[in-house]
C-alpha cells in the first residue's frame, strides 16, 4: 500500500469505530446528535466535499465528488446520519479497493513487462564498477556476470554463453552466444561471464526501444476506450437532471393531485441514484483490460502498439503473408540427395560441396552447411566456373561438374528429373551423371500450425505473397495450408495485391500484413494491420509495424488473435455488466426497491467485479 | 513536437479529465493521458513555448482534479 492508501485506511477505521460508538449512544438533543457525527462525517469525507466545492468553483460540477457529496450531505440533511456518514465510508472503501486493485494490476503487468537494466558495469582502473546504463558511451566494454541482463546492444569480445531472451521473446530455449556474436539489451546472462563492446547507446538500443513501445501502448486509444469517455461525458449530466426531477416532480404531482407531498422520501430515492450512478466501474475497467490485454501479449513476446491495434486484430478477417522469412526460413538449405546408382549420399554430397567450395553463392553456401565438415581446400584444383550454368573442377584428381539442367545438357550427360521442387544442383563425377541435390527454402515447422490457429481464431481467408516461380510457390501454399498464393510478385505489386483485397473487404473486416520488416515497409504500413515478424534487433520492423512479434514464430500470430479476442470479449462482458446493474438498480431504485446499500453495491461492487474481470486479460 | 510527462492520478475518470483539460489548452495540438501507466503524452503546436505551455496544461489539470500532480 502507499502512503495515501495508508491513510485513507486510518480514515476509515477511525470513522467506523466513531459511527458504531455513536450509534449504541442515545442521545436526545438531535443538534448533539448531528454534532457528533459530523465528526466521522467529516474524518472520512473532508477531502471528497472539498473536492466538491472546489469542483463547483472551477464549473466541473457534475463529478462523482459531487454526487458523493449531495447525496451524503442530503441524507444528513433529511437526518439519516448514520446511513450519510455509512456512505461516504463505503466509498471510501471502494476507492481504497480499487486503487489498491488497480495498482496492484498494474504493478503485475509492468513487471512482466519489466525489462529494463539497472546497472551496466564498467571497468574502471581494474575494477568493475556499476553505472547507469545511458552513461555508458559507444565502445565502451562492459561485462555482464551470469544472473545479469545485458544492458546494451552489443558485441561479444570474449567469453561464451548462453543467454535466456524469455522476457524479450517468450522463448524459454536459451540461445548461445560467444565471441563475435551480437547479444541484444533486455537478455539475460546464465552461464559465462561476457565481455561485450557497446554499439549502441542505452537510448537506441533494443531494450530502451521496446520499453518505449509497450509504455506508450496505452496512449493509442481503442474505440471502446473513446466510447467510454464520450458516454461518461454526457451520462453524469444527464444522471444529475434525472435525480432533480425525481426529487421534485412526484412530490409536485402529488400535491396537485391534492396528495401528501412525499418530499422526504423523494428525495432519498434521488439521492440512492446518484450514489448508484458513479460511472467509475465502466472508466476503470476498460482501459485496464486493454492495459492486461497488451501485458500479457509483452509477456509472449508480441508487442502491440495500442489498444487501437488490439481492437483491431480482434476484427481481422483476413491475413495476408509474405512467403520468405514469415512462412519460410528465408535460408536456403538442402532438403534432398538423390545419388545415381553406385555412388552414396555421403559421397555425392561431398562431391558437390567441393567443387563449390570456391564460391559464396548462397547456394554452395548452403551446399558446404549441409556437408558440415571443413573443406581441404587443397583437394580441389584447377576451378572454372561456367557462368549461368555451374563449376567444374579437379576434386582428389577427379573431374566434377556440378550446375543446374544448362551444364547436363551442354555436358551431353543424360539426368534425372525430380519429383519436389527446389533448385536443383546436378553433379557428374568423371563424365558420368551422379545424382542430383534438391536446394530450397525450408517451410518454418509450425508454419501449418500457425495457418490453422489464425483460422480457428476466426480469419477467413489465409493469402500468401511471394516473389517465387509459380510452381515453387504453389508446392509451399499447398504444403503449408494457405487459402490464396500469389507468386511471380515484384515487391511494388504486392501493395497492388494488399490495395485490391482492402477494396474488396468489408468495412469492418480487418486486413493485417504480416511480413519481416526488411523491404515490406509500404505494405506494413498500407494494410490496416502491420505485424512485424522476427523483430529481434531489427530496427526498421519494429518501426514499421503496428504489432511486432519479437521471434520469428508464425504461430504467435494466432496467439496475438486469441489474446486479442479475450481482450475485446472481457471489455465487452464489463459493458454490459456494468451498464445492466446500473439502470437495474437505478429503475429499482426510482421506484423505491433499493436503498442506500444497494446503491453502494452497485457503484463500488460491480466496479470491484469490473476490475478483477479485468485482470484477467493479463492471463 | 511530441512530449511524454509523468504523473500522478487516482482515478481512471479524472484522468480522462485531465486529457479533456489538456486537450483544450491552448499550445496543446493533442494530448492523450494513460492512467495505467500513469503518464501523459503532448503533441505541442509549432512554435509553442513548451514551458509556458505546460505551466497551463497544470493549471489547468489541477482545477478539473485538484489531486493531480504532472511532473515536468
Amino acid at each position: 500500500m502507499t502512503r495515501k492508501q495508508k491513510k485513507v485506511l486510518i480514515r476509515i477505521l477511525m470513522s467506523t469505530v466513531l459511527v458504531i460508538a455513536f450509534y449504541f449512544i442515545p442521545i436526545e438533543n438531535p443538534y448533539i446528535r448531528l454534532a457528533f457525527f459530523l465528526i466521522p462525517y467529516l474524518i472520512i469525507g473532508y477531502d471528497i466535499l472539498r473536492k466538491a466545492i472546489l469542483g463547483i468553483f472551477h464549473g466541473e460540477v457534475f463529478d462523482e465528488n459531487f454526487l458523493m457529496a449531495v447525496a451524503t450531505v442530503g441524507a444528513i440533511v433529511i437526518g439519516e446520519y448514520v446511513e450519510g456518514t455509512a456512505v461516504m465510508l463505503f466509498y471510501q472503501i471502494g476507492e481504497l479497493f480499487q486503487s489498491y486493485a488497480v495498482g496492484k494490476s498494474r504493478k503485475n503487468i509492468t513487471e512482466l513487462m519489466d525489462i529494463r537494466p539497472d546497472y551496466a558495469n564498467v571497468e574502471k582502473d581494474g575494477q568493475l564498477v556499476q553505472v547507469e546504463p545511458d552513461e555508458v558511451a559507444i565502445g565502451t566494454i562492459i561485462t555482464v556476470q551470469p544472473g545479469e541482463k545485458v544492458p546494451i546492444d552489443g558485441v561479444i569480445v570474449s567469453g561464451s554463453s548462453s543467454l535466456n531472451t524469455s522476457a524479450l521473446t517468450g522463448e524459454s530455449l536459451p540461445r548461445e552466444a560467444k565471441e563475435g556474436d551480437e547479444v541484444i539489451s533486455g537478455c539475460v546472462n546464465i552461464s559465462g561471464v561476457l565481455r561485450i563492446r557497446t554499439t549502441k547507446e542505452f537510448g537506441e538500443s533494443t531494450v530502451s526501444k521496446i520499453l518505449d513501445l509497450v509504455e506508450n501502448s496505452s496512449m493509442k486509444k481503442s474505440r471502446s476506450e473513446n466510447f467510454i469517455t464520450r458516454f461518461a461525458r454526457y451520462y453524469t449530466p444527464i444522471v444529475c437532471f434525472g435525480a432533480l426531477a425525481l426529487a421534485l416532480c412526484p412530490p409536485i404531482i402529488n400535491i396537485i393531485m391534492g396528495n401528501p407531498g412525499n418530499w422526504m422520501q423523494w428525495a432519498f430515492r434521488a439521492l440512492t441514484t446518484l450514489v448508484i450512478s458513479c460511472p467509475c466501474a465502466l472508466v476503470i475497467s476498460i482501459p485496464l483490460s486493454f492495459f492486461g490485454g497488451i501485458g500479457g501479449a509483452s509477456a509472449k513476446g508480441i508487442l502491440i502498439k495500442g489498444s487501437n491495434y488490439l481492437e483491431a486484430l480482434s476484427e481481422t478477417k483476413y491475413v495476408v503473408c509474405d512467403k520468405t522469412g514469415t512462412l519460410t526460413k528465408g535460408v536456403f538449405e538442402v532438403t534432398h540427395i538423390e545419388p545415381a546408382d553406385g555412388i552414396s549420399k555421403e559421397e555425392l554430397l561431398e562431391m558437390a560441396a567441393y567443387v563449390e567450395s570456391y564460391s559464396n553463392h548462397p547456394i554452395s553456401k548452403s551446399l558446404k552447411k549441409a556437408y558440415g565438415k571443413d573443406i581441404d581446400t587443397a583437394r580441389v584444383q584447377n576451378v572454372e566456373e561456367i557462368s549461368g550454368h555451374g563449376v567444374q573442377a579437379l576434386v582428389d584428381e577427379r573431374r566434377i561438374a556440378a550446375g543446374n539442367v544448362k551444364l547436363m545438357k551442354k555436358l551431353g550427360v543424360s539426368y534425372d528429373v525430380p519429383q519436389n521442387v527446389g533448385t536443383e544442383v546436378h553433379v557428374t563425377i568423371d563424365g558420368r551423371y551422379a545424382g542430383f541435390i534438391l536446394i530450397s527454402d525450408v517451410i518454418k515447422p509450425n508454419a501449418r500450425e500457425a495457418v490453422y490457429g489464425l483460422k480457428e481464431a476466426g480469419v477467413r481467408q489465409v493469402v500468401m505473397l511471394t516473389g517465387d516461380a509459380k510452381r515453387v510457390a504453389d508446392a509451399a501454399a499447398k504444403e503449408i495450408g494457405v487459402d490464396v498464393v500469389k507468386s511471380e510478385l515484384l515487391p511494388a505489386d504486392k501493395v497492388a495485391e494488399v490495395e485490391k483485397l482492402l477494396d474488396t473487404k468489408g468495412a469492418k473486416e480487418k486486413l493485417a500484413f504480416v511480413g519481416d520488416g526488411i523491404n515490406d515497409a509500404p505494405v506494413l504500413s498500407r494494410a490496416d494491420l502491420g505485424i512485424a515478424m522476427g523483430a529481434l534487433g531489427s530496427d526498421a520492423a519494429i518501426e514499421a509495424a503496428d504489432i511486432v512479434l519479437m521471434d520469428d514464430d508464425p504461430a504467435k500470430i494466432a496467439t496475438a488473435m486469441k489474446i486479442s479476442k479475450k481482450t475485446i470479449r472481457i471489455v465487452h462482458q464489463n459493458i454490459v455488466l456494468a451498464l445492466v446493474i446500473k439502470f437495474g438498480c437505478l429503475g429499482l431504485s426510482a421506484v423505491g426497491f433499493v436503498n442506500m446499500w444497494w446503491a453502494i453495491f452497485a457503484d463500488v461492487g460491480v466496479m470491484i467485479i469490473a476490475v478483477i474481470n479485468a485482470t484477467r486479460a493479463l492471463k | 513536437m511530441n512530449k511524454n510527462y509523468k504523473i500522478e492520478v487516482d482515478c481512471a475518470a479524472c484522468a480522462l479529465k485531465m486529457e479533456e483539460a489538456a486537450k483544450k489548452t491552448t499550445g496543446v495540438k493533442d494530448a492523450a493521458v494513460a492512467f495505467m501507466t500513469q503518464k501523459m503524452s503532448i503533441e505541442f503546436e509549432d512554435g509553442a513555448d513548451v514551458k509556458t505551455v505546460m505551466k497551463n496544461v497544470t493549471k489547468a489539470c489541477k482545477k478539473v482534479e485538484p489531486d493531480c500532480e504532472i511532473f515536468l
